[in-house]
C-alpha cells in the first residue's frame, strides 16, 4: 500500500463476521441432517442436493452477470445455502428436470427479481419449493420409502413410494379413523426423532436437526426467539386440541417431529432476510407460523403446512419491522 | 460480584499492550500550537498576543460562554503567534502558538510529591475552582467539569459515579493512573463529592483490572461513602449511561441527563485533575495518553503536556513503525484517525493508537443481509440498519422519531455488521441534520 | 333462466350499486375545496418537483403563488421568467423577473495540480468526509470529488470528470435550482448570473489560507494577492479572508483580472482564445484586441463563428 497515512471514520476494528462465515455456518449445520438422509435414502440424497445446489449457484451466475449485469456474488454462500434448503424440501426421487425449475423460481423469482441478496421478501426456497408443489403435486408427495442406501432414485416405482405420517393421519382422519388407531401404522415417536419415516430430505430427522439447531446457537448464527416460539406455539395449540379431542387429534409431540415443522422452524423460518429483526418481532413472527401451520395441518386440505406458514408470514414481516420496535434503553422521552 | 449492562455490547479484542508500563515523563518540545477549542462548547478566548510572556499553569485563553473552559500555558516562553493549526477535529482550526523557553512555572503551583488529604473549601468554592482550573471531562468528551456541576434546578444528585472502567481496547491510561495515583485519585473523588453535595460515590472499574480494583477497595475502606464495584469485560461499559445501569440499575431517560435519575459521572483522570487543581493549585496542563499499537516498539504510558505534537510522544515509543496505516487519536472503537502526526495532543486525548497497514483497510460494502445482529449488540435499543437507511432518504423526520439522537456513536454497530456496512458514519450525518432541525426548532 | 345466475347477477350489482352510491356521499362529505387556479397554475409549472423555489413540490409553490398577494420571495428558477410570466397571468398579477442563473463549481483543484496527502478510506460521500476532517489534500476548502453533488441533482447537470476528478456541469441542463448548493459540504456551488453564450469569469477557488500555505496545496489556488482586485475597472472583485471573490453580478466580463492572476486560480469559459502576450495588451488598454473584448454584450451574432 501507499506510505501515506489512512484516514477513515470510526470505528476502526471489526468482529470479522462476514456473509460468508453465516452462510457456511448453516451449511455446516445441515450436514447432521444431511447424513441422515443419506443412511435413509442413498444415492437419491446425494443427487438431489448436487443438482440443487449447482443449479442455484449457476443460475444466480447467470443472472447477475448476463441479465441484470450486477456484481457476480455466488462466492457468499447464500445461493449455495437456498439450493441445499431446497434440496432439503423435496422428496428424494424427484425428477432432474423438476429440481431445475424449482431453482430457478427460487433464484430467479424469489430472489433475483427482488434486487438480489437481502431484498427479496419471500423466503426463496420456500417460493421453489411451494411453486414446484402446486405445479407438481403427484411427484412432490410421493415420498419414497426409507430404504438405506440401496434406495433407488427413481420415482413412482411401485411399492417403493408413499406418503409422509401427516398424509397417512390426513387421510386417515378424513375417513373418520380414530387417533389412536392410526399411530399403530405409524412410526414411532422415536423412529420420527431419528428419521426413520416418510419425508422429504430434510424432514426425517429431528435428532439431527435440533444438533444442526444447537450448533447455530452457539456460534451466534441465529437467536432462539423463532424455532423456540414456533416449537412452543405448535406444542401449546396441539396440546390443547389434544386434550379437548384426543380421538381427531395427534399428540403434540407427533406434530412436532413430523412433517417440516423442525425443519422450517430452525432453518427456514430464520433466513435473515425474510424474517424479522427485532426480538418480539420474532416471537410474534413464531406464534404466527406455528397457528398458521397447525390451522392448515387441522382445518386445511394440505397435510403439511410450515411451507405456506412461513411463506405467509413473511408477508406480515414488513409490518412487524414497521411497527415492532426494540425495547428502547431509556424508554421514557424528555421534552426539549 | 460483577455487575454489568444488560443491553447489547460487543467483545472486541482487549489488546493491552501497554498495561505494565509505568507512567512515563515526556521531554518538552521546542515550540506548540495550543487549539483554543479543547472541549465541547464555545471555544475560548486567547488573552495573550504575539510577544507576551508565559509561565506554565498560566491563564492564556478564558473560557466565553457558559459551557466553555480556560485554558492555561503547559510551558513557559514566549507566544509566537496566534493563527490557525491542524488540530484533532481534521480541520486547522485557531491556536495559540508558543516557542519554548525553559520550564518556568508559575509559583503559586505545588509540584511536590506530598499527597495532601486535607481540605475544607464549601462546594461553591470547589466547583469554582474546577472552573477556573479549565478542567474538562478527560474520559474524552471533554465536556467542562464546572458545568457539570452545576446541578439544574429541579434536579438532585445522590451518587457520584467515577469511570475507571477503560472499555477500549489498547488503552491504559486509566489503568495506570489508578495504580500509580490512587490516594490522590481517592482525595479528588472527595473533592467531586462535596462538589456535588453527595454522600455516596462508586468507582466503576472493568473486570480486566484485577490489580488497581485491589488497590483502591483497599485505600477506598478510608474513606467514607467511596466503593468500588467491578464490572464485567464488555464494550461500552465505560459509556455513562451503561455505566450508571450496571451500578445502579437505572436508566437515563432519552433525552435526558444522568442527574435527572440522581447520577452524575466523571471519569478518574477528571478526578485526579480536579485534586491537583484544588489541592496543588496546578491547572489542567497535562494529562496520561496511551501509545499503542501492534508494530510499536515500546507500548507506552506517557505524562503528556498538553499541546506536545503527537510526533514526540510516538519518537518516545520507538518511532513510527515502517508501515502504519493510520494514526488514531483515542481508541479503536471510538478515535478518530489524524491525517498527520504534527497534530498536538489535546485535553481529550487518552490515546495514540497505531494501527497496521494491514489492518487499516476497511472491508468492503456489501448488501444489508438483514440479519439484525446491529439491532441486538446497539446498547441503545436502536436499529441501526434502519437509520443508516433513512439517513440516506434524507428521511429526518422519521430518524428522530426512531430516536436516532440517543445514539453514543459507540460503533458496536459498524463493529459486528458482517456486510461491513458504514452503518455509523450515515448515522452521525443524521444526528448532525436532526440536531440542526432540533436547534432551529428551538429558536 | 338458472336461479343462480340470477342471484349473482342481482348480489353483485346490488354490491356495486350501494357501493357506488356510499363513494358518492363520502367523496362528497370529504371534499376538499381548492381554489381552482392552483390548477391552473400548477400546470403552468416545469413538474419538476425539484425544491429549487424553497417548496416541496411544484403544487406548494403554486398554492404559495395563490394565497399569496404579490411574489415576494417566490420564484421558480426552473421554469424561469416565462413560467412567473404565464403565472402572473393567471393570477393578475405583475411578473416578476430574475436574471437567469448557473451553477459553477468554485473549485479546479484537480488531481494534476492538489496532491494527495493522505488515502481516505471511509464512506465515499462528501458529507461523511467532511465531518470528518478537511480531506485527502492539503487543502481543506477543496472539492472533495465523492459526487453528493452529482447524486442531489434533478435535471442531469451534474457529472464527475473522472480524469480531474471534479464535478462537471452541464450548461445546457442546469435550471439553477439550488440543490448542489445546498448539498455541497464545503460550500463551492454557487448560482451565479448566466451570461451570454454562457461565458463566465469566476475564481475557482475557495481556499481562505494564506497565500504561502493555499499554493503548496494546491497549485491553482487563489493566494489573495489583490492583484485582479487592482485590475478591475468595475469594482466586481472583493478580497476576504485571503481570498478573492468576482460578484457576476457586476462583473461585465472583460477579462482583464484573469491574466493577471499569477497561480491562474481565475478562470475564464466560453471565450475566444487570447492572442500571443506579446499582441495581447492587457496591461495596455488601447489596442483593437481589448476593444472588441471590452464590451462582449455589443458583439453580434457573427462573432460567435470564432468559438
Amino acid at each position: 500500500m501507499d506510505k501515506l497515512i489512512t484516514v477513515s471514520p470510526s470505528p476502526h476494528i471489526h468482529s470479522g463476521q462476514s456473509v460468508e462465515k453465516l452462510m457456511y455456518g448453516v451449511v455446516i449445520a445441515l450436514v447432521p441432517a444431511f447424513i441422515v438422509s443419506l443412511f435413509f435414502y442413498g444415492i437419491g440424497a446425494i443427487i438431489i442436493t448436487g443438482i440443487s445446489i449447482i443449479s442455484c449457484i449457476l443460475f444466480e451466475y447467470l443472472i447477475q452477470k448476463f441479465l441484470l449485469k450486477t456484481e457476480v456474488r455466488i462466492a457468499d454462500g447464500s445461493a449455495m445455502v437456498t439450493g441445499l434448503l431446497l434440496a432439503f424440501n423435496l422428496p428424494s426421487n424427484l425428477p432432474w428436470w423438476i429440481i431445475i425449475i424449482g431453482a430457478l423460481v427460487s433464484i430467479g423469482i424469489g430472489k433475483m427479481t427482488f434486487g438480489g441478496l437481502g431484498n427479496n421478501p419471500f423466503n426463496p426456497a420456500l417460493v421453489g419449493r411451494v411453486f414446484l408443489l402446486i405445479s407438481f403435486p403427484v411427484q412432490m408427495t410421493s415420498y419414497p420409502v426409507p430404504s438405506g442406501m440401496s434406495t433407488p432414485y427413481i420415482s413412482n416405482i411401485e411399492g417403493f413410494t408413499g406418503p409422509t405420517p401427516l398424509g397417512i393421519l390426513k387421510e386417515g382422519l378424513k375417513q373418520g379413523t380414530p387417533v389412536a388407531e392410526l399411530m399403530r401404522d405409524l412410526p414411532s415417536h422415536l423412529d420420527l426423532f431419528v428419521g426413520n419415516m416418510g419425508g422429504s430430505m430434510g424432514e426425517i430427522a429431528g435428532a439431527a436437526l435440533l444438533l444442526g439447531m444447537l450448533y447455530l446457537l452457539i456460534r451466534k448464527i441465529i437467536t432462539w426467539h423463532i424455532p423456540v416460539s414456533i416449537i412452543a406455539t405448535v406444542f401449546l395449540f396441539t396440546g390443547i386440541l389434544y386434550l379437548i379431542n384426543p380421538v381427531k387429534n395427534a399428540d403434540p409431540l407427533f406434530h412436532i417431529l413430523t412433517g417440516g415443522l423442525l425443519l422450517g422452524a430452525i432453518f427456514m423460518a430464520t433466513d435473515y432476510v425474510t424474517s424479522p429483526m427485532t426480538p418480539p418481532g420474532m416471537l410474534i413472527y413464531g406464534v404466527g407460523i406455528g397457528l398458521i401451520t397447525i390451522i392448515i395441518r387441522v382445518y386445511g386440505a394440505y397435510p403439511e403446512g410450515v411451507s405456506f406458514a412461513i411463506l405467509i408470514m413473511n408477508g406480515f414481516v414488513p409490518l412487524l419491522n414497521r411497527y415492532i420496535k426494540p425495547k428502547r434503553f431509556g424508554e421514557e422521552v424528555k421534552n426539549g | 460480584m460483577l455487575k454489568t449492562f444488560t443491553k447489547g455490547g460487543v467483545h472486541p479484542a482487549e489488546n493491552k499492550l501497554s498495561v505494565n508500563q509505568k507512567i512515563i515523563d515526556l521531554d518538552l518540545p521546542a515550540s506548540v500550537s495550543i487549539p483554543i477549542s479543547m472541549h465541547l462548547g464555545v471555544p475560548s478566548k486567547p488573552l495573550v498576543e504575539k510577544g507576551s510572556e508565559v509561565k506554565v499553569g498560566q491563564l492564556i485563553a478564558a473560557g466565553a460562554g457558559f459551557v466553555s473552559a480556560n485554558i492555561h500555558s503547559p510551558f513557559s516562553g514566549k507566544i509566537l503567534k496566534l493563527d490557525k493549526s491542524l488540530d484533532t477535529s481534521g480541520y486547522k482550526r485557531d491556536s495559540i502558538f508558543i516557542d519554548i523557553e525553559g520550564d518556568t512555572w508559575l509559583p503559586e503551583i505545588d509540584r511536590s510529591s506530598d499527597i495532601k488529604k486535607e481540605f475544607s473549601y464549601s462546594a461553591e468554592e470547589i466547583i469554582q475552582k474546577i472552573k477556573d482550573a479549565g478542567i474538562v471531562g478527560l474520559g474524552g468528551a471533554t465536556f467542562p467539569s464546572h458545568v457539570k456541576l452545576s446541578i439544574p434546578r429541579g434536579r438532585k444528585a445522590e451518587y457520584l459515579i467515577i469511570n475507571g472502567v477503560e472499555c477500549e481496547p489498547y488503552l491504559t491510561a486509566d489503568h495506570v493512573l489508578m495504580l500509580e495515583k490512587s490516594e490522590e485519585l481517592l482525595i479528588g473523588t472527595s473533592l467531586l463529592m462535596k462538589g456535588l453535595k453527595v454522600d455516596k460515590a462508586v468507582i466503576g472499574i472493568e473486570n480486566n483490572k484485577p490489580d488497581a480494583i485491589e488497590k483502591l477497595q483497599k485505600i477506598a475502606l478510608n474513606y467514607k461513602g467511596i466503593s468500588v464495584q467491578a464490572l464485567k469485560v464488555k464494550y461500552p461499559q465505560g459509556g455513562e449511561k451503561q455505566l450508571i445501569k450496571s451500578i445502579l440499575n437505572r436508566e437515563v431517560p432519552s433525552g435526558g441527563l444522568p442527574v435527572d435519575i440522581g447520577a452524575v459521572v466523571f471519569n478518574v483522570g477528571t478526578a485526579f485533575a480536579v485534586y491537583e487543581a484544588i489541592q496543588k493549585n496546578k491547572p489542567l496542563i497535562e494529562r496520561i495518553v496511551t501509545v499503542t499499537g501492534k508494530k510499536l516498539k515500546k507500548p507506552s504510558n506517557f505524562r503528556v503536556r498538553i499541546g506536545t505534537p503527537i510526533k514526540m510522544l510516538i519518537e518516545a515509543a520507538g518511532g513510527l513503525p515502517d508501515d502504519t496505516g493510520k494514526v488514531i487519536n483515542g481508541g479503536p472503537m471510538m478515535g478518530k484517525a489524524l491525517p498527520d502526526t504534527s497534530i498536538p495532543v489535546v485535553k481529550g486525548s487518552s490515546g495514540i493508537l497505531l494501527i497496521p497497514a494491514e489492518e487499516s483497510k476497511r472491508k468492503k460494502v456489501e448488501p444489508c443481509i438483514r440479519c439484525s445482529k446491529c439491532v441486538s449488540v446497539c446498547p441503545l435499543g436502536l436499529e441501526p440498519y434502519l437509520l443508516m437507511a433513512l439517513s440516506q432518504k434524507s428521511l429526518f423526520e422519521r430518524l428522530e422519531a426512531e430516536r436516532v439522537m440517543d445514539c453514543i456513536e459507540c460503533g458496536s454497530c459498524s463493529y459486528i455488521c458482517p456486510s461491513g456496512r458504514p452503518l455509523l458514519d450515515y448515522i452521525r450525518l443524521g444526528k448532525s441534520e436532526v440536531g440542526k432541525i432540533i436547534r432551529s426548532r428551538k429558536k | 333462466m338458472n336461479s343462480t345466475v340470477l342471484y349473482t347477477i342481482l348480489s353483485l350489482s346490488g354490491l356495486g350499486a350501494s357501493s357506488a352510491i356510499i363513494l358518492y356521499f363520502v367523496a362528497q362529505k370529504f371534499k376538499v375545496i381548492e381554489d381552482p387556479r392552483i390548477d391552473d397554475v400548477e400546470e403552468k409549472l416545469p413538474a419538476a418537483n425539484c425544491g429549487g423555489c424553497g417548496f416541496a413540490g411544484c403544487r406548494n409553490f403554486a398554492e404559495a403563488c395563490v394565497k399569496s398577494d404579490d411574489f415576494e420571495g417566490l420564484y421558480c428558477p426552473v421554469g424561469g421568467n416565462e413560467t412567473m410570466a404565464a403565472v402572473a397571468k393567471i393570477l393578475g398579477r405583475e411578473a416578476v423577473e430574475q436574471d437567469p442563473r448557473i451553477a459553477v463549481l468554485r473549485c479546479n483543484g484537480d488531481c494534476d495540480v492538489r496532491p494527495k496527502i493522505n488515502n481516505y478510506d471511509g464512506t465515499l460521500s462528501c458529507a461523511v468526509a467532511s465531518a470528518l476532517y478537511g480531506g485527502d489534500t492539503g487543502c481543506q476548502y477543496g472539492c472533495l470529488g465523492f459526487g453528493d453533488c452529482v447524486e442531489v441533482c434533478n435535471f442531469d447537470a451534474l457529472s464527475m470528470d473522472p480524469v480531474s476528478g471534479l464535478p462537471v456541469v452541464n450548461d445546457m441542463n442546469c435550471t439553477a435550482c439550488g440543490a448542489c448548493v445546498k448539498a455541497c459540504p464545503k460550500d463551492l456551488f454557487e448560482l451565479r448570473k448566466r451570461a451570454k453564450k454562457d461565458r463566465k469569469i469566476y475564481v475557482a477557488c475557495r481556499n481562505e489560507d494564506k497565500g504561502g500555505i493555499a499554493k503548496k496545496s494546491c497549485a491553482v489556488a487563489c493566494i489573495g494577492c489583490s492583484k485582479c482586485f487592482k485590475v478591475c475597472p468595475y469594482e466586481a472583485i472583493t478580497m476576504a479572508n485571503n481570498l478573492a471573490f468576482i460578484d457576476s453580478d457586476k462583473c461585465k466580463l472583460c477579462r482583464k483580472c484573469v491574466p493577471e492572476c499569477p497561480t491562474n486560480s481565475i478562470l475564464e469559459i466560453g471565450f475566444p482564445p487570447r492572442k500571443e502576450k506579446e499582441e495581447l495588451a492587457a496591461k495596455d488598454e488601447s489596442t483593437s484586441v481589448i476593444d472588441k473584448v471590452i464590451d462582449p454584450e455589443k458583439q453580434d451574432i457573427q462573432n460567435t463563428k470564432e468559438e
